[in-house]
């Protein structure tokens, strides 16, 4: 891990924040907009440190909501929930293969906009909720799960691209050298 | 596993949730339009990117089609010359018909246009914000309208961009009125949340006549959107709650799901 990652991962959020809201493509083709967050959050769980986690969260729900009606800071609890029980176990994982990313995406994807009604409910919100809302939730778990590995994959490219390398150390160390001292008669 | 840190982490994130969800109504659209505003340089960029393939497409448009396109503007603007004065004379004939009866007069419209910069990004709110703010005159409440028809009413006011609640959200009911012999009357309430451009009218009386492609305009009551904005048509009504009320279905005139500029309206 090195400062790029954190970077790359917070720029990302916001692109994808600015896109969801200018974009309306996917809303107008598949009837719900999409909202690559909850990918992105099982990104960072799996492979940022706390800090990043907890970061995106609070930045990334804020952004959702700074454009949306919903209360401010409505996002920030669902989209941590989906990370956080992911980052503390990213050790059990098999983060690496393509199949766990995707199922792993598909449930913060589901996960996320839930636990947001739920909340918006609890806070005796009148979010537009009817059948129509089944399909948007599963065109929003297809979309997310479909997008976690692409996600994996281009943030791999993009820290191999921009991030330095860490250094690693020679097998070759000056200090053990073994001198070869000139036996003087 | 559990470590300090992660502790640390969920305590000061939940924190931070709540502390943004228990601040005042004023505060939290402050904070909102203050967050969003860190997106301005991205909205310039992309607006520069949409204007670009436009300002290309006219430079390289041949000059014979320009000069037919200047004729085709000329004809409508003469038509839309004719079109005034008769309005005008209406209007002039309509003031003082009110004057003889006595009736307030009515103020004329001032309308201002505004684009749409975007779009909810939530699937359970249909709302955009606009580019006029608190220093274009703008407030809430004010109706928001396009040529074809109402679009919603402004529900939240920043200093250069607005909250635009549109009609079918849960923000934003319409006291509406049918064109019908009866002038059967409703409340546009929330539609669904897939297709935005079929809202129930709902609260009509049992007893209300409506038949498919009746039009449907503002009623003036409720003391936001002035008398005779088209809304849309009836498509069609059933009776509910064992007969007591009626309930219909209609078609908004506005295509909600491709604003692109809208006029807010200044009473």
């Amino acid at each position: 891990m090195n400062f790029f990652n954190p970077v790359l991962i917070l720029s990302f959020a916001f692109l994808t924040v600015f896109g969801e809201a200018t974009l309306s493509g996917p809303r107008n083709l598949l009837g719900a907009q999409i909202d690559l967050l909850p990918a992105l959050m099982v990104y960072a769980a799996l492979k940022a440190d706390i800090v990043t986690v907890s970061l995106l969260a609070v930045l990334g729900g804020l952004w959702f909501d700074s454009f949306s009606a919903n209360p401010p800071g409505i996002s920030i609890v669902p989209l941590f929930a989906a990370g956080f029980p992911i980052h503390l176990r990213r050790e059990l994982i098999l983060r690496d293969l393509p199949f766990a990313q995707f199922v792993l995406g598909a449930a913060a994807s589901a996960l996320v906009p839930a636990l947001t009604l739920l909340l918006l409910l609890n806070g005796g919100q009148q979010p537009l909720i009817g059948w129509g809302s089944l399909w948007q939730w599963i065109v929003l778990t297809a979309v997310g799960a479909a997008a976690t590995p692409v996600i994996f994959a281009l943030f791999e490219w993009g820290g191999r691209t921009l991030g330095y390398r860490p250094h690693t150390e020679m097998g070759f160390r000056p200090d053990r050298e073994i001198r070869h001292r000139k036996i003087l008669k | 596993m559990f470590k300090q840190k992660n502790y640390l982490a969920l305590g000061a994130v939940v924190l931070v949730a709540v502390l943004l969800l228990s601040l005042p109504t004023r505060a939290s659209v402050r904070l909102k339009l203050a967050v969003g505003s860190w997106f301005l340089p991205l909205f310039g960029l992309a607006g520069t990117a949409q204007q670009l393939p436009a300002d290309l497409a006219d430079s390289v448009l041949p000059r014979r089609e320009l000069l037919h396109e200047i004729d085709d503007l000329r004809r409508e603007n003469q038509q839309l010359k004719e079109q005034q004065i008769q309005t005008a004379a209406v209007a002039r004939e309509n003031d003082q018909l009110r004057g003889l009866l006595g009736w307030q007069r009515q103020a004329p419209w001032k309308l201002k246009l505004a684009n749409v910069v975007m779009r909810d990004p939530a699937n359970w709110w249909h709302t955009i914000q606009i580019d006029l703010g608190s220093r274009d005159g703008i407030q809430t409440n004010q109706p928001v309208l396009t040529a074809d028809g109402l679009v919603g009413r402004v529900s939240a006011v920043g200093f250069v961009s607005s909250q635009v609640a549109l009609v079918g959200d849960p923000n934003c009911h319409v006291s509406a009125l049918v064109e019908n012999a009866t002038h059967d009357l409703g409340v546009l309430t929330s539609g669904g949340p897939i297709d935005s451009s079929l809202v129930p009218l709902s609260y009509l009386a049992s007893s209300a006549n409506l038949k498919p492609g009746q039009n449907v305009l503002t009623s003036g009551l409720g003391g936001i959107f002035p008398k005779g904005i088209p809304i849309g048509k009836i498509v069609d009504a059933q009776s509910i709650e064992y007969g007591l009320a009626t309930e219909a279905n209609v078609k908004l005139n506005a295509n909600l799901g491709a604003l692109e500029q809208v006029w807010v309206l200044f009473k």
